[in-house]
């Protein structure tokens, strides 16, 4: 089964993003009162082994295990695509404390709240996909 | 076991991310909640939603392990009486909110099985999950694909979508939770 590879990996993540906390409504809310280094150094070291490890990738093209060119997509540039949407997920991100991983990883935990949070992002990007054509981009 | 400190945290997400692009694949979660609506049918009302959902279905995979991660974190990786340890200046801007001393992973007030029978809770949740939905999927990712795969791309488009996330954060937390709360 070729699948058992991301049911393994998103595992892991799922056990990452409860034992750092970051899937923590507390943290979420600490983070945005600038309040603690936990959240900044966590994204901040991601980030930061990140860059050099995509540019490595290019340089060196590194094929993934199949043998197949690991493609990286730029993303158009826009404005208020971002920025509006980015401002709409950070309300929504705040709120309920959680973005779309946490918000299974809390699930799993046994938060049944994050149960209601799920269904409704879903709903949320249903209702995106329905008025996609007349929001700017 | 304690919970990890950030250098640790912040390393293993990177390590994520290497792992899926080894697998042929990009870290990007949010994706996953327009799967689930082209499952449910979305496909029926608006194009966005027509495409073969099964050719995403390894991310569902990724999905269900991370509650599967969340699960055995909780219950098999954890202290016993396990608090999250924020900071006492966060405790005591929560508290002037109305919120109770920290106890768990998150507020059982608003999260816990106990509150699911407070309309004003339930629409809490609600509001929050649908402007995540809506916001990652207008904004094309959320924090894994566009702070941690989009910035480490290089992309002026992630960092603009991390700007926003930040105006909407901050916003939420020091204007509108002390409407709400």
């Amino acid at each position: 089964m070729k699948n058992i590879k991301f049911l393994i990996a998103g595992t892991l993540f799922g056990i990452i993003m409860f034992k750092s906390e970051a899937a923590s409504w507390y943290r979420i809310q600490e983070m945005f009162r600038f309040q603690a280094f936990h959240m900044y150094g966590i994204i901040g070291l991601a980030v930061a082994l990140g860059v050099p490890m995509v540019a490595i990738i290019k340089a060196k093209k590194i094929k993934d295990f199949a043998g197949g060119q690991i493609v990286f997509t730029p993303k158009a540039w826009s404005i208020p695509r971002y920025l509006i949407g980015g401002t709409i997920f950070g309300l929504g991100w705040a709120l309920s404390g959680a973005c779309p991983g946490p918000i299974v990883v809390n699930i799993g935990a046994g938060y049944a709240g994050y149960f209601i949070v799920l269904i409704a992002a879903v709903f949320g990007t249903f209702l995106y996909g329905l008025l996609k054509d007349k929001l700017p981009h | 076991m304690q919970p990890w400190p950030w250098y640790v945290s912040g390393a293993l997400i990177a390590l994520i991310m290497f792992i899926m692009l080894f697998f042929g694949k990009s870290f990007g979660f949010s994706s996953n909640l327009r799967t689930l609506c082209t499952m449910c049918g979305a496909d029926k009302y608006a194009p966005f939603f027509q495409f073969d959902w099964k050719t995403q279905s390894w991310n569902l995979f990724f999905l269900v392990g991370a509650g599967l991660g969340g699960y055995l974190a909780a219950n098999f990786l954890t202290v016993d009486d396990y608090t999250v340890a924020i900071s006492e200046s966060t405790i005591t801007d929560l508290s002037a909110l109305g919120f109770s001393t920290p106890e768990g992973f998150v507020p059982a007030s608003q999260f816990g099985s106990e509150a699911m029978g407070e309309t004003k809770n339930i629409i809490i949740l609600a509001l929050g999950g649908l402007m995540v939905g809506f916001g990652a999927r207008y904004a094309g990712g959320c924090t894994s694909g566009h702070a941690i795969s989009g910035i480490s791309n290089l992309q002026p488009a992630s960092l603009l979508a991390v700007v926003g996330f930040f105006i909407g954060g901050l916003l939420m937390t020091h204007v509108l939770f002390p409407l709400i709360y």
